[in-house]
């Protein structure tokens, strides 16, 4: 039997031939148009200094008893600039399954989104839903065949599947692993600071749930480029479900109320005659 | 060994997109500047892609051109298997995944999309030079976008779409208040951004169809 292989061609291959890689206006480009250049390297590192594309995150997620918990922030940053405070980083795949985004913003809204598609397209020719493994197989896969090239990817695909929750975090390095806990950015120490100590394998719901939502704020409030809305997911056996989307301002005043501190002595009005 | 060949230039310019409950507003500067000289004082980076969509972009303007005209050409093709016209969110993706295809030899270009959507609602969309994009009430490009932004939070900024419980979005401006806040906003920008200035193009669109207004500004 011949083995399908076609899951590990990437939609759009690397290399077209040597003449202009668009026959005609009327097909998709059968190829990246790369720049005519001896230094790859060096025009890649330019091009990405000046055009700055929107990066900076705090992401994570994790799997416990009940299901897989995945949180992100919201701001995008274009070298100091805050270009947006409402980007969507966790992007739904498909009703079970859901993937984050770090690094670069139109890598990971593009990657996505293909990855979607091949999703789906599995599930017409083989007739059932594909695996998280499957799917963060197929995404590892394309990015592998991208290395060097300068794309910018820290993601996670977080599901649950026949075989239960599943979570893996896939990098435009290549790098590709299973894990029960991750967080992907430039919040990620903060992030992890508070996850790590206050994890447990049996939580409920609410209480996983608040773990992250206090792990992302510690990361907003800690690093620059992170902030915007905290936004939480749950997956569990019937789906993904949005728990809740706060403020990281109004969280902070919600954890740190303002208190008034007693004074020892208070002025008094002197009456002016 | 010491200079290459630079594909790139940046000819300047800002541009801005507020999008209303039933209008939408996309202005944008008529300077084309290249370094310190100003070649001409009369460009429009403003293009109608399709009925319902236009787009301004600021950045290199010989990739605007091409973007424009690559993405004219894509409408047709679409006009001519569909047999309607491109709504504005599928243009957004249109755009999007056309940015994306120059991932590694980028178009030069700060695009704003603004338009109806098929419900007649105004819509903005805003994008980085290489496709990330997203859907906003206002959106400004450009040399002056950090001169502006600032003033469009302050008064257009509602509930990020991401709280839940959903919070209901401020009372939008009419169409005149919003004409009246692009003109003062670029006026503003006009002061402190050498690229910008010399006239403001104003393109209005809503559900009587399109119009255009020129207004002066600073030439110096």
């Amino acid at each position: 039997m011949k083995l399908d292989t076609s899951g590990l061609n990437s939609m759009v291959p690397l290399y077209g031939a040597e003449e202009d890689s668009e026959e005609s206006i009327l097909s998709v480009p059968s190829s990246f148009q790369l720049p005519r250049t001896t230094d790859f390297d060096g025009f890649q590192k330019k091009a990405v200094q000046m055009v700055k594309p929107a990066k900076g995150t705090t992401t994570l997620a994790f799997i416990f008893k009940e299901g897989v918990i995945v949180s992100a922030d919201s701001r995008a940053s274009m070298g100091g600039y805050i270009s947006s405070q409402s980007v969507k980083k966790i992007i739904e795949i498909n009703p079970y399954m859901l993937g984050t985004m770090a690094g670069g913003a139109a890598d990971c809204q593009f990657w996505h989104r293909n990855l979607g598609i091949k999703c789906r397209l599995h599930e017409l020719a083989n007739k059932r839903r594909i695996s998280v493994t499957g799917a963060s197989k197929l995404l590892a896969n394309i990015l592998y065949s991208y290395r060097g090239m300068g794309l910018s990817i820290g993601t996670m695909i977080a599901g649950w599947d026949e075989t239960g929750p599943g979570l893996y975090y896939v990098d435009a390095e290549g790098g590709r692993l299973k894990g029960k806990r991750f967080s992907v950015g430039s919040g990620s120490p903060y992030a992890y600071g508070v996850l790590d100590s206050g994890y447990r394998y049996d939580m409920t719901i609410e209480e996983a749930a608040e773990l992250a939502r206090r792990a992302i704020y510690h990361a907003t409030f800690r690093d620059g480029a992170s902030g915007g809305v905290a936004s939480v997911y749950y997956v569990g056996p019937d789906g993904w479900k949005k728990l809740s989307g706060d403020d990281v301002g109004d969280l902070h005043y919600l954890y740190y109320p303002v208190t008034a501190s007693p004074v020892d002595q208070e002025m008094s009005e002197i009456p002016v005659s | 060994m010491g200079s290459r060949f630079n594909p790139y230039d940046n000819n300047g310019g800002t541009c801005v997109a507020i999008a209303g409950v039933d209008y939408c507003v996309v202005a944008a500067d008529m300077r084309m500047s290249t370094g310190y000289n100003i070649l001409t004082r009369n460009y429009s980076k403003i293009c109608q892609l399709a009925e319902k969509s236009i787009l301004a972009s600021s950045g290199f303007q010989a990739d605007v051109k091409a973007l424009q005209k690559n993405l004219s050409a894509r409408h047709l093709i679409y006009q001519h298997q569909h047999n309607k016209q491109m709504s504005c969110p599928a243009m957004a993706q249109l755009l999007s995944n056309t940015l994306y295809y120059k991932r590694f030899f980028p178009y030069y270009a700060f695009n704003v999309l603004g338009g109806l959507d098929s419900e007649g609602k105004g819509c903005v969309f805003t994008y980085d030079a290489v496709g990330s994009y997203e859907r906003v009430g206002y959106s400004a490009q450009g040399t002056g976008s950090s001169l502006i932004i600032p003033v469009l939070d302050n008064q257009l900024k509602s509930p990020s779409p991401l709280l839940l419980p959903a919070k209901d979005a401020v009372t939008p401006l009419s169409e005149g208040e919003a004409i009246d806040l692009v003109k003062d906003v670029f006026a503003s920008a006009t002061e402190r951004d050498i690229y910008t200035g010399d006239q403001l193009e104003v393109v209005v669109m809503n559900a009587s169809g399109i119009r255009r207004e020129y207004v002066s500004l600073r030439k110096d």
